[in-house]
């Protein structure tokens, strides 16, 4: 893969409130250092997250979603978090039918005070990103649109 | 305005068009099912092109002026390089075009392909599945070198607004003939907002007769598939534990399949807020699901052996991603 080192990822994070946007406030407010890789998306809770957003993020350029929130048996709304992990491992299967790397989305478990964990898990998954490659699913499909355009004798 | 019908009938009646493009033949059989209804279409409209029942060619609807067909209902998703070239022909030779049926609306059954490459496709279905026999190890000839010349697969399977424009949509795989014949004369009176689908925005849930058997709660422990169990005729099949996807589906199909105690498979799509039926879908399922710890997850996950096939049995080439890229030879 050409370049795969040299370029940032994009990266969009679903985080709940309750724990793992805190968190990442909280290493904000701490001035813990990570990569700016991250756009987050604040959510009441991870349950909620609809996977049509997962999807719509990797179809417009994304090259990785990260998905946070609260340890189990921590869920403030009680379920919402199993509901996110059963949706988390459903929608990767999807996801590996597309041809999309599993490494590309990612769940965890980030309470409101382990900022630590969020900038390793931050850090982490930038690297692992930039092993996979640039996504760029855009560009993948604007290119089969091409033949839309040649043409037909 | 009250005046007698018969000299008020203008003397060219509205002129329809029918054409199929990568479908099963089944949306026809559709049109033919109105029976003795078709007869009252009839009256009403001038068929002047229809492939598949009446004998005219291409060239007939070459020599049509621009614009001179009412309406061309258009079935089956768009694939190859000749069903290119007749979609753009009847959009320029029509004032609406109608994608008829689920193919034509979202891709349908073979958009499915789109999970695969195109030269994976070919080798399998020319080469080796195991009921062929090809010992010439001929492929389709898109240059006429050695045969006469052949279109050209293109690489995705597209629903029929992402050839042309396409001013409105009739779902179903079928469309039961009561709606097509609604539809038809819906067109004909007093035409919709362009981009209407002529189908109720509700989930099939709204108008299934099992309604009533469907708790507000549903929590399940494990899917069971449709043809490894007794299925009770009468209760929610979500309650047995079997998918259907009438929770995420558009109604309008007078829950035919529920009827013939099958779950419905979601072939009228999703109602008009959805943007990603099969997301939808998924959310739903996983939803329904009580287990908590991962490894009982994934023995639960595990009981919806094909996901990507079921949530997007219909809809794969009006899904997000729309095709597989990676990992496959492209």
């Amino acid at each position: 893969m050409t370049n795969a080192k040299d370029f940032e990822p994009k990266i969009v994070a679903f985080f709940c409130s309750w724990c793992t946007y805190i968190a990442a406030d909280t290493a904000g407010v701490g001035r813990k250092k990570y990569p700016p890789n991250i756009r987050v998306v604040k959510l009441m809770c991870s349950g909620q997250l609809d996977p049509q957003y997962v999807i719509a993020a990797l179809a417009n350029g994304a090259d990785g979603v990260l998905i946070g929130g609260c340890h189990p048996g921590t869920c403030h709304y009680s379920k919402g978090n199993y509901k996110a992990l059963r949706m988390y491992k459903l929608l990767k299967r999807v996801l590996g039918d597309f041809g999309i790397e599993e490494g590309r989305i990612r769940l965890e478990w980030i309470s409101a005070s382990e900022t630590n964990k969020l900038v390793k898990v931050v850090t982490d998954f930038v690297g692992q990103l930039k092993e996979l490659g640039p996504m760029n699913w855009p560009g993948k499909l604007s290119f089969f649109d091409s033949e839309l355009k040649e043409a037909t004798a | 305005m009250t005046a007698n019908p018969k000299t008020e009938q203008p003397k060219t009646k509205p002129k329809i068009a029918l054409y199929w493009c990568a479908s099963c033949g089944g949306c026809e059989e559709a049109v033919v099912d109105l029976g003795e209804d078709l007869l009252t279409i009839l009256d009403l409209v001038d068929i002047v092109f229809w492939p598949v029942a009446m004998d005219f060619k291409r060239s007939d609807v070459e020599k049509m002026p621009d614009g001179s067909i009412t309406v061309s209902l258009i079935n089956g998703a768009v694939r190859t390089s000749e069903q290119k070239e007749m979609v753009e022909l009847l959009r320029r030779k029509s004032q609406a075009i109608v994608a008829f049926g689920a193919c034509a609306c979202m891709g349908g059954i073979p958009a499915l392909a789109n999970l695969y490459d195109k030269n994976q496709l070919l080798k399998t279905a020319y080469l080796e599945s195991p009921s062929t026999s090809n010992t010439e190890k001929v492929l389709p000839d898109v240059k006429g070198n050695k045969h006469p010349p052949v279109p050209h697969l293109h690489e995705v399977v597209r629903a029929l607004d992402q050839v042309i424009d396409t001013d409105y949509y009739i779902p179903g795989c079928p469309p039961p003939p009561s709606m097509v014949k609604q539809a038809v004369l819906t067109l004909l009176k007093s035409p919709p907002e362009k981009g209407s689908v002529l189908a109720p925005d509700i989930a099939l849930c709204e108008e299934c007769p099992r309604i009533e058997t469907k708790p507000d709660d549903l929590v399940l422990e494990r899917f069971d598939r449709v043809h490894l169990k007794q299925v009770d005729p009468e209760k929610c099949f979500l309650v047995q534990g079997i998918p259907c996807m009438g929770i995420g589906t558009r109604k309008g199909c007078e829950a035919l399949c529920i009827k013939g105690n099958m779950p419905c498979t979601g072939c009228f799509g999703p109602t008009n807020n959805v943007f990603d039926h099969g997301a939808k879908l998924l959310s739903a399922f996983a939803s329904m699901l009580s287990q908590q710890d991962e490894e009982a997850v994934d023995r639960a996950l595990s009981t919806i052996p094909d996901p990507t096939g079921s949530f997007y049995r219909y809809g794969l080439s009006k899904s997000l991603l729309r095709k597989r890229v990676r990992g496959g030879a492209t």
